[in-house]
């Protein structure tokens, strides 16, 4: 299955290059038109607040101000966004929704959350005069631990629900109760995983305007699920959906809270263009970023691990605490994929787990790369290195002794997954993985002889290998519609949007498969609402399997469709013809051949008649939903030096072993994986951010929250095994989160590791870390490390 | 309006000798974007960190963001529109696309605009080099490995010579 084809498989350079390197390439701040308008947001400096009254009169007498806008004015347009992700069928579920608002109107809820907005002729005159716009509120205590906020008596985010409970859920599988008692050994542990932010370099944006004349709204919008965004606008708006047609330009990367639909700007700019039959342009600055888009990743788990005294896994229990920041409109996406991912790689006969998901006066929390993964792979496999260490196992081993071995898929967990399915995994072999990484890593010799001999010479260095599994590619489905067209290009169009992964590349590698063409000959359109109007979106790692498999169907239509023609033409039989360099042939004939060009031209007679029934062209539209996602794995490995001075850290050798299922193109594959990577060991060791109790972050620049550089991020060694997915035509699996999910508690391993002559007792509970963070934890307070202490 | 507050300003521009008249307060990347439509050149912080709106201002690696546009009067600027020519990709844009140096591309045009006077001053460096260099540009998709491989590459051809 692993032999790559003509097209698939190869390591093809991307499409989609050219543009993006020479500039030419538009991004949303890149779209002008004439006349455009542009919004600056006036946002809370308070986390939570009772608004008394908001005073825009100074604001409305600047130069160029054309209109200034609160909740009032948007009349009945005010209402809270709707449930992205309604919650999954889990039997005694509690959840209660509250979504976020357009502008504030009696609260503020997050530092951050915008209360006006401000249009004029340039975005430096809406600037000037939002400082002018007048706040009066009265603060409030802020929400922001998540234990203190389940307290009775505290402060509540939402004041007509009960409590700050916004979410409990339990799931469980076999009977965690009845080992309990009866296991060899029980590990317990609390595990703490704090925020970050996702940062893509481009901030999001939004560009709308309603034509009064033609009555059609066209947005230009940053966001990775543009379809949507025009269902949900055109209702709001009160438009047909054919009135509105939304394009995700390029994107300069999503990461996820891109997916978070129907931001406040992203309805409050279209109701402004069409208030005012103007283009209105919005563009995030990072300010705002820090306070504006959706974050992750603030989790608090209680974990116990039953375990027998040979290393087996006979249970997990694990209680955790969700931040769901102040809204809650991505449902419990987030968490239920760190209650399912928990189970990783391994044979859990008892699995109980239950959380509470907790409104705070922080930003949203909507998935961010990982997506509440990194949690539950956090949890579990520090809960397999404690035991390893309590029963004098080596940590690979350990794991080993763990895995589902591969005769028992597909494996059913009990549990329901984000999709709202039983989580099964499809398929997955772990083990070959596990090896191939302890051959890249080394691992016997750094045991044996490296780390002894570093240590001898002063220096600390450690070694870690951690296992995962991403569930990927989830349904409900994508489309695509490919068409050969008489100049012998082809033509591909997907409703999903595009931030980066080579989706032009990778759908065209597909198809070309399929066809016989160049790739470079194939030119595919994502995100443009009148060139494909169904399909969900980009998230969950799933673009290359669902809409990868929607243009794998649409091009075998279209193979089809050309056999059949080409048969009539060339006087033979369908199943005579080979698809190859652009040409329809016979197979085994030199000159009984047409070009695709020349048959999608005879396909479409400009004169005479064809015969009823006839559809012009050689196009084809086809559709792929997966009955349920399929589930890649994969293990990192790390060597790593720690300087006992100043615990900064240094990689030396980085290993990700992935099994994403068949592969499109080896080179996108392990270019997400190296920046996955590098996501994730910003997330370990460098990014967090701050807040204080009342709910102000006190790190909202890029010179404060540290995102990791060329320096810190070394290239990974990228190995594949290829267990395909039966769910699939293509076998492919997802591959875009892999790269960051595990980085934490390898991390968390290979520093013990290094640390363990100073520091034997050292248990790393927490996320992110950083040298400080990492000083203390391994000094206490004594402030200066050992070597210090005379200086 | 605001006219009599209006600052005249000359500039070259990719070789293009730009006269235009603007707020004293509009940024370089703002004017080199919205004023002459060159819109290569991305903005990702507007605090100089992220190294996206890197252009070259006489012939070295500046922060256009962080510079207001009355400030380079006179003087020559190079933009990553400037660095292909006649449709051929300049050697250094050429091996990003063979390394698959970039995903998202949004960075790009800074880390460009960065390596060229760094290849020109550094022809030899070595990889140390290479991403110290490479530090003050932020990359949020690649993990910054096959921009590395790119300007080794660069460097072992002679880009930089």
């Amino acid at each position: 299955m692993s032999r790559a084809g003509r097209a698939f498989g190869q390591r093809a350079r991307r499409n989609e290059d050219y543009d993006l390197l020479t500039g030419r390439a538009q991004f949303i701040d890149d779209i002008t038109l004439p006349d455009t308008l542009h919004v600056a947001f006036v946002r809370s400096d308070l986390a939570h607040a009772r608004i008394n009254s908001i005073d825009t009169t100074e604001a409305r007498k600047m130069p160029g101000v054309v209109a200034v806008y609160t909740a009032a004015d948007l009349g009945d347009y005010w209402a809270p966004g709707p449930l992205l992700v309604p919650p999954p069928p889990v039997k005694r579920l509690e959840f209660f929704e509250r979504t976020q608002v357009p502008l504030a109107k009696d609260k503020v809820v997050y530092a951050g959350e915008p209360y006006a907005a401000v249009v004029a002729t340039s975005r430096y005159l809406a600037e000037d005069a939002a400082a002018l716009v007048y706040l009066d509120a009265d603060p409030l205590d802020a929400v922001i631990d998540l234990e203190a906020a389940l307290a009775a008596g505290s402060p509540r985010v939402h004041e007509d629900l009960a409590s700050n409970v916004a979410a409990k859920v339990t799931q469980f599988k076999g009977d965690y109760g009845s080992i309990e008692q009866s296991a060899d050994l029980r590990i317990t542990q609390r595990f703490v995983y704090d925020r970050g932010t996702a940062a893509a370099i481009e901030n999001r944006g939004i560009l709308a305007h309603f034509d009064p004349k033609a009555q059609k709204l066209l947005v230009w919008d940053t966001t990775q699920a543009p379809i949507p965004i025009r269902g949900g606008l055109a209702r709001m708006l009160g438009l047909a959906v054919s009135q509105v047609h939304v394009i995700a330009p390029n994107i300069g990367g999503g990461f996820g809270p891109k997916i978070m639909m129907f931001y406040p700007e992203e309805v409050v700019v279209p109701w402004i263009s069409k208030q005012l039959g103007r283009p209105v342009k919005w563009i995030e600055d990072r300010h705002e970023n820090f306070y504006a888009t959706t974050q992750e990743r603030g989790q608090i788990h209680d974990a116990e691990l039953a375990i027998s005294k040979d290393g087996r896994i006979v249970g997990v229990k694990d209680v955790f605490l969700h931040d769901n920041g102040a809204h809650n409109p991505y449902g419990l996406t987030v968490p239920i994929n760190s209650q399912c991912t928990l189970i990783g790689p391994y044979d859990i006969p008892h699995y109980h787990s239950e959380f509470t998901a907790v409104f705070t006066n922080r930003v949203t929390v909507t998935p961010y790369r990982g997506a509440g993964r990194q949690h539950g792979v956090f949890v579990m496999e520090r809960l397999l290195d404690i035991a390893a260490k309590k029963l004098k196992i080596d940590p690979v081993e350990i794991r080993r002794r763990n895995y589902i071995p591969p005769e028992d898929f597909p494996k059913a967990q009990e549990v329901i997954y984000q999709d709202f399915a039983e989580l099964v995994y499809d398929s997955g072999n772990y083990l070959p993985a596990l090896e191939k990484a302890l051959v890249h890593i080394d691992y016997e010799r750094f045991r044996k002889e490296q780390q002894p001999q570093a240590l001898a010479e002063g220096r600390h260095l450690g070694i870690g290998v951690v296992s995962y599994i991403e569930g990927t590619g989830i349904g409900p489905y994508e489309g695509a519609r490919v068409c050969i067209e008489p100049g012998g290009k082809i033509s591909i169009a997907t409703g999903i949007g595009t931030q980066g992964q080579g989706h032009y590349t990778a759908f065209a590698q597909v198809v070309a498969e399929i066809l016989g063409a160049d790739i470079k000959d194939i030119h595919v359109v994502t995100g443009d609402t009148r060139e494909f109007h169904w399909g969900s979106g980009t998230f969950a790692s799933r673009g290359a399997v669902v809409a990868g498999n929607a243009c794998h169907a649409a091009a075998l239509k279209v193979r089809e469709k050309a056999a059949t023609l080409a048969a009539t033409l060339l006087e033979s039989s369908p199943d005579q013809l080979e698809f190859c360099d652009g040409v329809v042939r016979v197979a085994g004939s030199a000159d009984k051949k047409i070009s695709l060009g020349d048959l999608a031209a005879q396909a479409n007679p400009l004169r005479g008649a064809v015969k009823p029934g006839t559809e012009p062209g050689l196009e084809a539209t086809a559709y792929f939903g997966p009955d349920r996602g399929a589930t890649a794995s994969g293990v990192h490995a790390i060597v790593l030096e720690v300087d006992v001075e100043t615990m900064m850290v240094a990689i030396k050798r980085y290993v990700v072993v992935h099994d994403c299922g068949r592969v499109i193109n080896p080179l996108i594959v392990e270019g997400q994986i190296q920046g996955g990577v590098a996501q994730g060991i910003g997330n370990a060791f460098y990014e967090q951010l701050h807040v204080d109790e009342n709910g102000q972050l006190l790190n909202a620049s890029l010179m404060d929250f540290l995102l990791p550089t060329a320096c810190d991020v070394p290239t990974v060694i990228s190995d594949h095994v290829e267990t395909p997915s039966p769910l699939t035509p293509l076998g492919v699996k997802g591959a875009g989160e892999a790269g960051t999910i595990p980085v934490g508690a390898l991390y968390a391993q290979a520093l013990e590791d290094a640390l363990r002559p100073i520091a034997p007792d050292l248990t790393i509970c927490e996320i992110p870390l950083s040298p400080n963070r990492l000083f203390e934890l391994v000094y206490g307070d004594e402030k200066t490390s050992p070597g210090r202490e005379n200086a | 309006m605001h006219d009599e507050t209006k600052v005249q300003i000359t500039v070259s521009v990719n070789g293009e000798t730009y006269t235009r008249l603007i707020e004293p307060r509009l940024l370089l990347s703002d004017f080199l974007r919205h004023e002459l439509k060159l819109t290569g050149t991305n903005v990702g912080c507007e605090h100089g960190v992220c190294g996206a709106c890197t252009v070259l201002l006489d012939g070295e690696s500046v922060r256009s963001c962080i510079i207001f546009a009355v400030q380079v009067d006179g003087q020559s600027i190079e933009t990553v529109e400037g660095l292909a020519k006649n449709d051929t990709l300049h050697p250094l844009q050429e091996l990003f696309h063979q390394e698959h140096a970039l995903q998202c591309g949004f960075c790009t045009p800074g880390f460009l605009m960065t390596l060229v006077p760094f290849l020109r001053d550094n022809p030899t460096a070595d990889e140390a080099a290479i991403r110290q260099a490479l530090s003050g540009n932020l990359c949020r998709c690649t993990g910054y490995a096959n921009i590395v491989a790119a300007v080794k590459k660069a460097v072992e051809s002679g880009v930089g010579r």
